[in-house]
C-alpha cells in the first residue's frame, strides 16, 4: 500500500482497519492462543513440576527414541529426495509423470493410513507376519515399525523442494561439467549441490520437524510401550489420558520449541535465500 | 519422448550426464518398499472379507457416521478457512501493520506444530472449564468434546494451506488492473467482487482442497478434543485405530480403503473444478 497517488486502490481506513482486525482476531483464536495454552499448562504448577517432568526416565527415553526415529528416517529420505530429484530432473524417460504423481502421494495418505499398511505387511497376522516370526524379527510394536511409519509419513518432503528447484536450474551447467570430464558423482557433488543447498536444507528442516512430531502413523505401529516405544509425541498422549496434564504439557512445550525454532529457520531461510529455494513457494 | 519413434522406442533419452541407472533404481526400489508395497497391502487385504463383507463394513452406521462426520467436518473446516485465510492473505499481502511479519511467519506453525501438541491444547481451550470453554458454557455451547470440537481441530489444521496458496496470487496481482477497474468508474466494492475475487478464486480452490485433503484423514489434533462419542464425534481414522486393536485387519483395510477412495473422487472433482474456474472467459 503505498501512499502516492494510489488512491482509487486504496481501502478505505475503516474498511482496511476493520480487515486488519479481523484477521488478527482469526490468528489470535487459531494459532496464538493454543501456541500460549501448551506453556501456559506446562508450567501452571511451576518450574519444578515442569522439570521434574522433563527429566523423568520415560521422557528421556522418549526423547532418545524420538530422535533415533528421526536421525534414520530423514537422511533416508534426504538421499531419496537427492537420487529422485537427480533422476527425474536431468533426464527424461518414460513413465516421469507417474513417478512425480507417486512421490506426493503419501502426502493425501491420512497418518492412520500410512501406520496401518504397515501393519497389514509385518504384523502377526500380516503379509510378511509368519516369515518374520519364525526368523524372530519384530517390526510392529517396535522400533523398525515406527522407523518405517514416519518415513512413509515424511517421504516426498526434500524430493519435493528439489524436484521443482532442480527442474528450473536444468542441466546445461551439468552437462558442461560432463564434457569436461568430470563422473557424475563430481559433477553432482561440485556442480549440483552448491546450487541447490538451501533448498535441500528448507526440505530437510520440514522433513525433521514433521518426523519429529509424527502422531497418527507412529501411534498405529508402536504399541505405546512407555519407555519403549513411545516416542514424544505418543509420551504426551499417554501422560494425558492418565491426567498428568502437566507433564503431557510439559513434553508438549519441548515440542513446540521446536516447532517456533524450525519456524524461525524457515522464515530465515525464506528471506535471505528467496531466490535459491523452489520457483514456487507452493505450500 | 520428443524425438523417440514409433519403431524404436527408447526407454530414456540420450544425455551426456552420467548416473542416471542408480538414481532411478534407487528411486524405484525406495518407492515400492516405502510406499507402493504397503498401500498395494491396503488395497488388496479388505477383499479377504469377499465383496459382501467390505459392503457391510463400510455401510454399517458406525463407520459411514464416521465418515460422513471426518468428510463433513473437513469440508466445513476448509470452507471457514477459505474466508478467514483469504482475509488474511489479503491483509498479510495488502496492508502494513505492527507485527505483520511474526504473523506471516506463525501461519506456518500447524505445519510445524505435532498434531498431538495441538490437540491436546485444543482441548484445554475448548473444555468446559477451558478459556473459551468456559466463556461458551453459560450459553450452552459445548465444542469440545462435539462435532464442533473436531471441527474447531481441522481449522487449525488447514489454515497454512488457505493463506499459502492464496498470498502469491495476491502478491502477482497488480494494482493496475484494480486501478483500471477504477478509472472505468468502478466503486472499490465492485472492483474487488468483480475484479480481485474472480482472479484469486482459482488459488481459493487449491486452498480449500488442500486444507480439505489433510484434514480428512488427521487424526492426533481431532482425538483428544472430540471426546470420540461413536455415531456422534468419532472420526473415520479413529475407527481404523479401533478395527486394529480388535486385531480386524481386513476391517480397518476396508475403511483404510474407503476413505482413499472417496478422498480421490472428491479430489478429482475438486480438480476439475479448479480448471473450468482458471479457464480465461471465466476468469
Amino acid at each position: 500500500m503505498s501512499a502516492k497517488g494510489r488512491t482509487a486502490t486504496r481501502d478505505a481506513p475503516w474498511f482496511a482497519g476493520l480487515l486488519v482486525a479481523v484477521g488478527l482476531a482469526y490468528v489470535l483464536l487459531v494459532l496464538v492462543m493454543p501456541l500460549a495454552a501448551v506453556f501456559i499448562e506446562a508450567f501452571a504448577k511451576g518450574a519444578e513440576v515442569y522439570l521434574a517432568a522433563i527429566v523423568e526416565p520415560d521422557a528421556i527415553a522418549a526423547v532418545q527414541l524420538t530422535l533415533l526415529v528421526t536421525a534414520i528416517a530423514v537422511p533416508l529420505n534426504t538421499l531419496f529426495g537427492l537420487a529422485a530429484a537427480w533422476a527425474i530432473t536431468k533426464f527424461e524417460f518414460f513413465g516421469k509423470d507417474a513417478l512425480l504423481t507417486l512421490i506426493d502421494l503419501p502426502l493425501s495418505v491420512s497418518p492412520v493410513i500410512s501406520g496401518l499398511v504397515y501393519v497389514l505387511l509385518y504384523s502377526v497376522h500380516g503379509w510378511f507376519g509368519p516369515y518374520l516370526q519364525a526368523n524372530d524379527i519384530e517390526i510392529i510394536f517396535a522400533v523398525p515399525g515406527i522407523v518405517l511409519a514416519t518415513t512413509l509419513v515424511t517421504f516426498p518432503y526434500v524430493a519435493r523442494e528439489l524436484i521443482p528447484l532442480m527442474q528450473q536450474q536444468g542441466s546445461d551447467e551439468e552437462a558442461a561439467a560432463a564434457t569436461l570430464g568430470a563422473g557424475p558423482l563430481r559433477t553432482f557433488w561440485l556442480v549440483t549441490l552448491p546450487n541447490v543447498k538451501w533448498a535441500l536444507m528448507y526440505g530437510v528442516l520440514l522433513c525433521t520437524a514433521r518426523a519429529m512430531g509424527e502422531f497418527g502413523a507412529v501411534s498405529v505401529v508402536s504399541g505405546h510401550i512407555r519407555g519403549k516405544t513411545a516416542t514424544m509425541p505418543l509420551h504426551v498422549e499417554i501422560l494425558y489420558n492418565e491426567y498428568n496434564f502437566v507433564a503431557a504439557f510439559a513434553i508438549a512445550s519441548l515440542l513446540a520449541m521446536f516447532a517456533l525454532v524450525t519456524l524461525a529457520v524457515k522464515t530465515l531461510l525464506e528471506s535471505r535465500f528467496a531466490g535459491e529455494l523452489a520457483a514456487q513457494r507452493g505450500t | 519422448m520428443t524425438t523417440a519413434t514409433a519403431s524404436s522406442f527408447r526407454f530414456r533419452e540420450r544425455s551426456a550426464l552420467g548416473g542416471f541407472w542408480p538414481a532411478y533404481g534407487f528411486t524405484v526400489f525406495y518407492l515400492s518398499v516405502i510406499v507402493l508395497i504397503p498401500l498395494t497391502a491396503l488395497v488388496l487385504r479388505p477383499w479377504e472379507l469377499g465383496v459382501a463383507g467390505v459392503w457391510n463394513v463400510v455401510s454399517s452406521e458406525r463407520v459411514v457416521a464416521a465418515l460422513r462426520l471426518s468428510f463433513g467436518a473437513a469440508a466445513l473446516a476448509a470452507a471457514i478457512n477459505a474466508v478467514f485465510g483469504g482475509i488474511l492473505a489479503w491483509v498479510l499481502v495488502r496492508y502494513d501493520f505492527p507485527g505483520k511479519r511474526l504473523i506471516d511467519a506463525l501461519v506456518d506453525l500447524p505445519f510445524a506444530l505435532p498434531t498431538a501438541v495441538a490437540g491436546i491444547a485444543l482441548a484445554a481451550i475448548y473444555a468446559p472449564n477451558g478459556t473459551v470453554g468456559a466463556l461458551l458454557a453459560p450459553y450452552d455451547i459445548r465444542i469440545a468434546y462435539t462435532p464442533l470440537g473436531v471441527m474447531v481441530a481441522l481449522i487449525f489444521i488447514g489454515l497454512p494451506f488457505v493463506v499459502r496458496a492464496v498470498q502469491p496470487v495476491l502478491e502477482d496481482l497488480s494494482a493496475d488492473v484494480e486501478e483500471a477497474a477504477a478509472t472505468l468508474g468502478a466503486s472499490r466494492c465492485r472492483t474487488i467482487t468483480q475484479v480481485v475475487f474472480p482472479a484469486v478464486a482459482p488459488s481459493l480452490l487449491t486452498g480449500f482442497s488442500l486444507a480439505f485433503a489433510r484434514a480428512v484423514g488427521e487424526y492426533g489434533s481431532v482425538i483428544f478434543i472430540a471426546g470420540n462419542l461413536p455415531l456422534v464425534s468419532e472420526i473415520a481414522p479413529l475407527l481404523i485405530v479401533i478395527k486394529l486393536e480388535e486385531f480386524d485387519y481386513a476391517g480397518a483395510a476396508a475403511i483404510g480403503l474407503a476413505m482413499l477412495t472417496l478422498s480421490f473422487v472428491l479430489l478429482f472433482a475438486l480438480n476439475v473444478a479448479h480448471r473450468l474456474l482458471s479457464r480465461p472467459g471465466m476468469a
